[in-house]
């Protein structure tokens, strides 16, 4: 399943990573370095084989809905690149 | 430099018990040697001033006969770990001068314990990479070089600043990471040792993540015992990682020097990779005879998807890292790098904030996970993953623990393996699979090759037993005796 450079923007696209038109061609050649590789997999043999998404023998602990932290508006925005106020300032979402 | 920073992490804080020493003295001996170290690239951030106040609360601590297990033990901390209002960056420009408001479990619990921080770690950009070469902040250079040849060499990576500060003596011990050998090779690239606990000992909570299923703290340090004693205070349950396990954790220590007879180990046959460098096959079998003389029962066993571990780690873990990484928009932390409009913010903050590895991984996770090859690449991957995890299980029905090489090569030179991503990914061929199965593995140090450079034995265990792991790595560097250090040039 080698990519092209079409399908190497669309990745980018998806990624939301400005790459430049002439770093695209060497991508490509990197990209498909690794997924030639990677498809080695295609040798074994997972019919019937359960997908393993974590190591962790234990179903995921429940805890009380209930604030545990928080109301602390001056540390979640001490690292902020724009503040105003007691909020984030972002570009315009909605044209 | 003093003797003080000569000293283990044990014997140091011997020393501070029978007060032969405070913990200023000790502190301000590896300041000293930090800052005389700057040629090493080890340390992005040093924190001299903080050090010298936690050494004297220390000092206050112990005198009032309050010291905990690490008191006035002066540590580095790779720069993965968020730590309270001290820069921590993973090593990328995407994080700029990011200042976290809380701070990680691991290293919380070390500064309970009473540990001091020197600084922070350097490492490869959010822990992608092999050779450390991928930081933000360049290279660190190994402190060992081959005999007459003083061609900058890797420390390995990612944490190559923590390997390489234990190394050259500039902190009694310092945090690492391993998502697939991140701990393990910098530890057998400088002769030091590095334990990957089983997943989910120590919290991943506060550390920067990078492909969450994989990650796992653990420490670097001198000796095998000096491992056990950092590993107790990093790990425990944390409620804040749904991840970490609710399990006692045990005395480590204490396992150091306790005899192997009868214990069972595994030689996997499928790890005599082809073209594996003859003084590793060596050492491997020097390896088993060490453990046979102390009691050993050697048995070959068999791991028939190792050769797949790599690939279907390198779909893996950029899958899961392309999702970690999408928080770093440039909205709330960090880099933002403004564009015409939204979108344009992001693919320019991303663009100039990551380094080129961290991008073709993102690119590849991406990929993997995009509507048409999510089944073929990484449900594939999944299903591979489980294949690899049920031959450790069936390994374990007949053996205790497994001894492998921890790397395939000793440390290379800078730029060796920089054009080509897979060659660099190899590197990892001994050590992913214990990542992909959730094991715990450690790196001792076992020799050195025909260049003077050291090489590392791998010990692979059960889930939880990494006490079987001290055990046996003690009896490794008994029988190694290698006490030979990086000849100092810096």
């Amino acid at each position: 399943m080698a990519i092209d450079v079409a399908t190497v923007r669309k990745v980018a696209k998806l990624a939301r990573i400005a790459e430049p038109e002439a770093r695209l061609e060497s991508l490509v050649q990197e990209l498909n370095g690794i997924l030639t590789w990677i498809e080695l997999l295609e040798e074994v043999d997972t019919d019937g084989v359960e997908p393993m998404t974590s190591v962790v023998h234990q179903g995921l602990p429940m805890r009380e809905d209930v604030v545990t932290e928080g109301g602390d508006p001056a540390k979640v925005l001490a690292n902020a690149p724009k503040t105003a106020k007691d909020f984030f300032v972002v570009p315009k979402v909605v044209e | 430099m003093s003797d003080l920073t000569k000293l283990t992490l044990k014997t140091a804080l011997q020393g501070l018990e029978s007060k032969s020493f405070s913990a200023v003295e000790l502190t301000q001996a590896h300041v000293a040697a930090v800052e005389s170290a700057k040629a090493l690239n080890a340390f992005v951030l040093e924190t001299p001033d903080k050090a010298l106040d936690m050494a004297r609360a220390s000092d206050a601590r112990r005198a009032r006969g309050e010291a905990g297990a690490l008191d006035g033990a002066p540590l580095g901390i790779k720069d993965l770990f968020c730590t309270e209002g001290v820069r921590s960056t993973a090593c990328s420009r995407i994080l700029g001068d990011f200042k976290p408001t809380y701070e990680s479990t691991v290293t919380a619990n070390l500064w309970r314990d009473g540990a001091v921080m020197l600084g922070k770690l350097n490492m490869d950009e959010f822990a992608m990479g092999s050779s450390n070469e991928s930081s933000a902040f360049g290279p660190v250079i190994n402190p060992w070089r081959g005999q007459g040849d003083d061609t900058p060499r890797t420390p390995g990576g990612s944490s190559g600043g923590s390997a390489a500060a234990v190394a050259a003596e500039l902190c009694l011990g310092a945090t690492a990471t391993d998502t697939g050998g991140s701990i393990r090779q910098p530890a057998a690239f400088t002769g030091t040792v590095g334990i990957k606990p089983t997943y989910g000992r120590c919290s991943r909570w506060g550390v920067v993540a990078f492909a969450s299923s994989l990650d796992q703290a653990g420490p670097i340090a001198r000796n095998v015992e000096d491992a056990a004693i950092l590993l107790k205070s990093m790990a425990g349950h944390d409620a804040k990682d749904s991840t970490s396990l609710d399990v006692e954790v045990p005395d480590f220590a204490s396992f150091v020097g306790k005899s192997v007879k009868g214990l069972r180990i595994g030689i996997p046959k499928e790890y005599r990779a082809d073209g594996m460098p003859p003084e590793i096959e060596k050492l491997w079998e020097q390896g088993v005879a060490w453990l046979k003389a102390a009691g050993c029962e050697i048995v070959e066993v068999s791991l028939p998807h190792t050769k797949y571990a790599l690939p279907a780690y390198y779909i893996v873990a950029p899958a899961e890292a392309s999702s970690n990484l999408a928080r770093y928009d440039g909205m709330r932390y960090g880099l933002r790098v403004d564009g015409a409009n939204l979108t344009e913010t992001y693919e320019q903050t991303r663009a100039q904030g990551f380094g080129e590895e961290v991008k073709r991984r993102i690119l590849i996770g991406s990929y993997v996970l995009s509507a048409g090859y999510y089944d073929a690449y990484y449900l594939k991957a999944l299903k591979v993953r489980r294949r690899i995890s049920d031959d450790f299980d069936q390994a374990f029905e007949k053996v205790d623990a497994l001894l492998t090489p921890t790397a395939p090569s000793a440390a290379f030179t800078l730029g060796e393996n920089a054009d080509d991503p897979v060659a660099m990914y190899l590197n990892d061929i001994f050590t992913v699979t214990v990542n992909l199965a959730g094991l715990p593995g450690m790196s001792v140090p076992a020799g050195v090759d025909a260049n003077g450079l050291p090489l590392g034995l791998q010990l692979i265990g059960r889930p939880l037993d990494e006490g079987t792991l001290f055990s046996l790595g003690g009896v490794i560097e008994e029988a190694a005796q290698f006490k030979t250090r990086p000849q100092r040039w810096w």
